[in-house]
């Protein structure tokens, strides 16, 4: 067991007041412990915690590209195997260097069944280079790459799902969290780590900035997202979803108000087709992974 | 001991003398041999190592990256598309300061695509804070692997280094290579000693981000060790000929160029064509020498200044070209004879595996002896 | 300092940036309205807040950006935001 009172990821980084990936760092690496090693992609979080030579990362650390973090840590886990060494190699990505640019590494890694995990703090856009869309931008957010105008709701396509491509791709422990349960999130990283074999992490991490609300609202808003419907915390084992959390199901127009980056479906007129599509992603995600608490009637 | 091998195999045969601890390679004509009996070798227990089959080029460097920062010795082989590939990865390797040693059997780049030979590939490199060494043939393409790691893994070098020998001139060729045995190879080459490891007992943090304040610094000191190796690749290059009588202390070597009026300039297997034509123009009564360049990256600029300060006219030969400007090679000679008054005459040459012959050498002198060059040499005319 | 080989560093320098400097809204601790359940010093994305000798939890004012993830989460209602002075 680690110790989990250490805190890993130092006071002094630059990340803005009440970021998402800051807690999810932070969190993390209490999971992981002190026997560990870490990768991070380019990204928001490798630019907030090193600029050199104020490092936050008490544990060793290493940024080598944007899209090759995967690639890295098969090189790492190789060396240390080699060496006898028995440190825990984790690696900390963005969702666009998981759902994008690094989708080959990550294949190539996960097919070759490396002893690692991949973490990726999913904040559903480019947010380091300003909020641009990625391949984990839901259905109809605002980006500065998928703007609403008068032609355009938003991001045209729902969320890529990640975790069942590397589920498909053997990986024996596959998760999504959330930094809104702290416990939920430590546990399944600590299980990932634990697991033999490429593991993979999906941590639901609001960006304040990025979304277009105050630094905090992060947890609530992180909350609301799973009360929804539209992030559903889960667990696959050898490709099977064995557990997801159940909840009262709350429509998704009490997330979606929440937000800047979805304030073009209520204002400057209601979009009843727009938000109903996406109360549709809500259903379906309730459907797949059964999470509806079915309440008595009164 | 002799062998008559084919490069590719005595390229692998001198990789695994060197002991790396993790090989990461993808296959790509015409270097495929090498890491076919790499894994061959792995495979029969020969060699002690991870070898690391990944899905692309960019990924087996970025695994040597994550395998050298950890603590192993890395190696890794490539060419051409491949190379282009890892372009990202090779500046990030070099100013990560991790010794890698990655072999590059020379083929032209694309397009239009070609798998023949030229040297466009690791040229195109120059920039990225690699060594460079250039192999004349399989017994050279053999023993620069030692002195690349040696020289890589000195702790006041720590950059990574390419070994480049031409593809299938060099790499699928039967020569006879002299193979130092595995115990003259560990007294020549040590264990690896990392300088910083990513390592839980002392946690470091790699590959940070310079802001403007420190960016010029970084820079700074990546040339300053780059130029400072040379020193100790003339150390390292006589301990190996003191020990097996092939001396490498000298980045340059020069052929019949004491008494020469025209120099040729030439890096490669083209300087065996070179010297051979060189026999018979002196035989001619022609006064013409070769001065073959091994070491490309650090450039030994004083060197070659030195070396033809007498001749009066030089030749160089490009298997390369920086469009628009002239070949990479001409252009650090020029720099180096700038003050000296000497003409330089480029001659783009062998492009793509185009063959270059004894006659083509004496017709580049006979050109540049009547002050013509700085053209491409051989060009057929009739399609143009 | 001399320039570390290949933009490398060890722990601890980043607590050289005192982000406290950020701070426009300040967190407040009851100590009254506290029962030490920890969801803030757990929930900070800074990792500023910590325990006291007599139990009851502080943030480092050095650090703290003043964010107000601790006062908006804590189940008591103990924590309460006031504007800087500057």
């Amino acid at each position: 067991m680690v110790d989990k009172t250490l805190e890993l990821f130092d006071c002094g980084h630059r990340a803005c007041g009440g970021c998402g990936a800051a807690l999810a760092a932070r969190m993390v690496t209490k999971a992981a412990g002190t026997n560990t090693i870490v990768v991070s992609s380019t990204g928001c979080m490798e630019v907030f915690s090193t600029p050199y030579p104020e490092t936050a990362w008490k544990v060793p650390w290493i940024h080598s590209l944007f899209e090759n973090a995967a690639a890295v840590a098969s090189g790492i886990e190789a060396s240390l195997k080699k060496q006898g060494r028995n440190e825990k190699v984790v690696i900390m990505a963005g969702d666009g260097a998981t759902f994008d640019i690094g989708m080959i590494c990550i294949s190539g890694a996960f097919e070759r069944g490396h002893d690692f995990t991949y973490i990726c703090y999913d904040n559903e856009a480019y947010m380091n280079t300003g909020i641009q869309r990625s391949g984990a931008t839901p259905y109809d957010a605002s980006t500065t790459t998928s703007p609403a105008g008068k032609c355009s709701f938003g991001n045209k396509r729902p969320k890529k799902d990640m975790p069942q491509i590397l589920a498909a791709h053997g990986s024996p422990y596959v998760a999504t969290t959330s930094i809104a349960y702290p416990a939920d999130l430590m546990q399944k990283v600590e299980k990932a780590i634990n697991t033999r074999g490429p593991c993979y992490v999906q941590i639901h991490a609001p960006c304040c900035t990025g979304w277009g609300f105050e630094g905090e609202q992060t947890i609530a808003i992180a909350k609301l997202a799973i009360e929804t419907g539209l992030w559903v915390n889960y667990e696959m084992v050898e490709g099977k979803v064995v557990k997801a959390k159940k909840v009262v199901r709350k429509p998704v127009e009490e997330y979606l108000k929440t937000q800047k980056r979805f304030r073009h479906l209520f204002k400057p007129t209601r979009q009843d087709a727009e938000i109903a599509a996406i109360q549709a992603i809500a259903d379906r995600n309730a459907e797949k992974y059964g999470i509806d608490i079915k309440l008595r009637k009164e | 001991m002799m062998h008559i091998t084919e490069g590719s195999h005595a390229v692998a045969e001198a990789v695994r003398l060197c002991r790396p601890q993790v090989i990461s390679a993808y296959p790509i004509t015409p270097q495929t041999h090498i890491v076919e009996a790499l894994a061959e070798i792995v495979a029969d227990c020969q060699l002690d190592a991870e070898y690391i089959t990944v899905e692309n080029e960019l990924s087996a460097l970025s695994a040597c990256v994550g395998a050298s920062a950890a603590g192993s010795r890395t190696y890794s082989a490539t060419t051409s598309q491949g190379l282009a590939l890892m372009f990202e990865v090779c500046f990030n390797a070099a100013g990560m300061r991790l010794p890698i040693v990655m072999s590059i059997a020379n083929r032209a780049l694309g397009a239009p695509l070609s798998i023949w030979n030229d040297q466009q590939d690791s040229i195109s490199l120059r920039d990225s804070g690699w060594l460079q060494f250039y192999a004349e043939d399989n017994q050279e393409a053999t023993d620069l692997h030692f002195l690349a790691y040696r020289v890589a893994e000195d702790h006041s070098v720590l950059l990574p280094a390419l070994v480049c020998f031409d593809g299938f001139i060099l790499s699928h060729t039967y020569e006879p290579v002299d193979m130092i045995t595995q115990e003259d190879a560990d007294r020549f080459l040590p264990k690896f000693s990392p300088y910083e490891r990513l390592d839980a007992a002392d946690p470091i943090s790699f590959g940070m981000y310079a802001t403007p304040d420190y960016y010029l610094e970084f820079r700074y000191e990546m040339d300053r060790v780059l130029k400072q190796s040379k020193e100790i690749i003339h150390n390292a290059g006589k301990e190996f000929g003191c020990m097996f009588g092939r001396d490498y202390s000298a980045m340059i070597e020069g052929y019949r160029l004491e008494d020469a009026d025209t120099a040729i300039v030439a890096m490669g297997s083209i300087c065996g064509t070179t010297k051979d034509s060189i026999d018979e123009m002196r035989d001619e009564g022609k006064k013409v020498g070769l001065l073959k360049i091994r070491v490309y990256r650090p450039f030994p600029t004083e060197e070659v200044a030195k070396a033809l300060s007498h001749v009066q006219r030089v030749a160089v030969l490009d298997k390369n070209i920086s469009l628009g400007a002239k070949g990479a090679v001409a252009l650090e000679v020029r720099d180096a004879l700038y003050s000296s008054g000497i003409p330089v005459k480029d001659f783009i040459i062998g492009l793509g595996g185009r063959d270059v012959r004894k006659k083509d050498i004496k017709a580049v002198v006979a050109l540049v002896e009547k002050g013509e060059g700085d053209i491409f040499y051989g060009l057929r005319r009739e399609v143009l | 300092m001399t320039l570390a080989v290949g933009c490398r560093a060890r722990p601890g320098k980043s607590r050289d940036n005192k982000t406290g400097s950020w701070r426009v809204f300040r967190p407040v601790f009851d100590k009254e309205k506290c029962t030490k359940c920890g969801l803030c010093i757990t929930l900070c994305p800074e990792g500023c807040i910590s325990e006291t000798e007599d139990e009851f939890v502080i943030p480092d004012y050095t650090y703290c950006k003043g964010c107000g993830i601790c006062a908006k989460e804590c189940p008591g209602k103990g924590i309460g935001m006031l504007q800087e002075e500057k």
